[in-house]
């Protein structure tokens, strides 16, 4: 059976390209990079060349680049680490209730150390308004924490006018950036941030790698102490391999955005558009328009979306669910929740997330198996009639 | 993480769909919690003679329906209150620690149609 993969919002394959740039730093270059000698220099030049390749993929200065083990690290590292650094200023924080459990959690831990946090809702469509941005700030607000684009249901987030908004006020303003990285231009200048989020693997890049921007002349803890590492803001013998190989998937991700966005999105909407046609009851969840190129979340009425994972996977399609049998906790998801889905559709809702390796075919698979997949869980659904 | 038993019963449930002719019918759960279980009986002299459910839930929602209604299929109203959510697990190989719940939905299910027939008959 060919294998179908629309889930490239959990993660994406390492590609080849990146596994042979880390293939080195696995075997003969071990060393490390704080290391005089020579064996240690190749390290410390391979890691400096990866770190102007993040660079240039997001806008920054080389220097403003920090590796981390992953998105996780950078959301914490970010919110604790501005947080801390501002407490003669004041404990106030902005975010919204459409986050990623990495800065949401992060954000409910600071609550309970004297922070007051303030989770901004997002509307019917998925985005926050600008307007409650304003609103929510305070002279005690000391960070605003606005993801680019979400997870779940891939709206886009007006971040460039919000950081436009944080600049005015002179607030340090980070977005997680995970998701959106590589299907949409990053540009930290543009986008007037002063910290921002990225993982490797979203990206074809290793796993447990991460990267957090951080402008120059933003006030910062540290998260991790120890060695002088990350010019003494983040401890740790470096991966070197696992940051060559990030340094690679991010310059081979800058290269064809706006090329693979524009096939990619031809495709989504053909997977969106077939299913709306032929299938009644669904609901696409998140803007039409101010979305990923990727991302089709779409609810199906009367039918739990793990049942319908599991079907589709039986015919080897790979996809993913809000569902809270899916995501193993007891509650379907925040971010459906949050924009106003009943509890009942956010059960029933299914992601589907793309990539430039889709293929037409693919989506016609997915198209011609789903209506059969959904009548029969409808015809034994007590609540379809 | 499911087991082969449980996988046949979601791919092939038993006994799906609404018994026209139902002298029980229990309905358990809430969208809430993401299950619904609905299950019809056809008793007679104190006997579960056809037994029927629909349900609204995850892969262990779904197989633990299917198997719970095989399992009192045939039986005493009293037998039947006996089969567990344990020996329902039992019978699917068991289940993963979060679909416990599902199990337990699934004997709450015929309890309630059972409890519907006898108050219907009384």
């Amino acid at each position: 059976m060919n294998r179908i993969y629309l889930d490239n919002a959990a993660t994406t394959p390492l590609s080849p390209e990146v596994l042979k740039a880390m293939m080195p730093f696995l075997m003969g270059h071990y060393g490390n990079a704080s290391s005089i000698h020579d064996t240690g220099r190749d390290a410390r030049r391979a890691i400096d060349e990866a770190r102007k390749q993040v660079a240039g993929f997001i806008g920054a200065k080389p220097n403003e680049v920090y590796f981390t083990s992953g998105g996780t690290e950078s959301d914490n590292w970010a919110l604790k680490g501005v947080a801390y650094a501002n407490r003669n200023k004041g404990n106030h924080i902005i975010t919204s209730a459409i986050e990623h459990p990495a800065v949401l959690e992060t954000a409910k831990w600071l609550e309970t150390q004297g922070f007051g946090v303030t989770y901004l809702p997002a509307g019917a469509n998925g985005i926050l308004s600008l307007e409650d941005v304003e609103k929510a700030i305070t002279n005690r607000t000391i960070l605003i924490s606005i993801m680019a684009a979400n997870n779940e249901i891939g709206t886009l987030q007006p971040v460039a006018a919000i950081g436009a908004l944080a600049r005015a006020h002179k607030i340090p303003f980070h977005t997680d950036a995970v998701q959106a990285a590589g299907a949409i231009r990053i540009d930290v200048n543009a986008w007037q941030a002063d910290l921002l989020s990225l993982s490797g693997h979203k990206f074809h890049g290793p796993k447990g790698m991460g990267v957090l921007y951080v402008r120059s002349g933003t006030r910062m803890m540290p998260l991790l102490h120890g060695g002088a590492q990350e010019r003494n803001r983040r401890a740790g013998t470096e991966n070197v391999a696992g940051i060559v190989g990030l340094g690679q998937a991010a310059q081979n991700a800058g290269m064809f955005i706006e090329e693979n966005a524009e096939k990619i999105t031809r495709l989504r909407n053909r997977l969106i558009d077939g299913i709306l046609s032929t299938i009644s009851h669904v609901r696409l969840n998140g803007d039409r328009g101010s979305r990923l190129p990727n991302n089709a979340n779409l609810s199906f009425r009367y039918i739990e979306g793990e049942a319908l994972l599991l079907h589709l996977d039986l015919n080897g399609i790979a996809a993913s669910s809000g569902s809270a049998c899916a995501s193993g906790s007891l509650e379907p998801s925040h971010v459906l929740l949050s924009i106003g889905l009943d509890a009942e559709d956010a059960h029933s809702s299914l992601r589907f997330t793309l990539s430039e390796a889709t293929t037409e075919d693919e989506i016609n698979t997915v198209l011609a198996l789903l209506p059969g997949i959904v009548d029969k869980l409808r015809a034994m659904s007590p609540l379809a009639s | 993480m499911y087991s082969e038993k449980v996988m046949d019963h979601f791919s092939n449930p038993r006994n799906v769909g609404e018994l026209k002719d139902a002298n029980g019918i229990g309905t358990v759960g809430n969208a809430t919690c993401g299950d619904i279980m609905k299950v019809y009986l056809k008793v007679e002299n104190g006997i579960i003679q056809d037994v029927s459910f629909k349900t609204f839930g995850c892969g262990a929602a779904i197989a633990t329906s299917s198997m719970a209604t095989e399992m009192v299929k045939g039986k005493s109203l009293e037998e039947a209150l006996k089969v567990s959510n344990i020996a329902v697990m039992e019978a699917l190989d068991g289940l993963p620690p979060q679909k416990v719940h599902c199990s337990v939905l699934a004997e709450e299910a015929i309890h309630a149609a059972i409890e519907d027939y006898r108050k219907n008959q009384a």
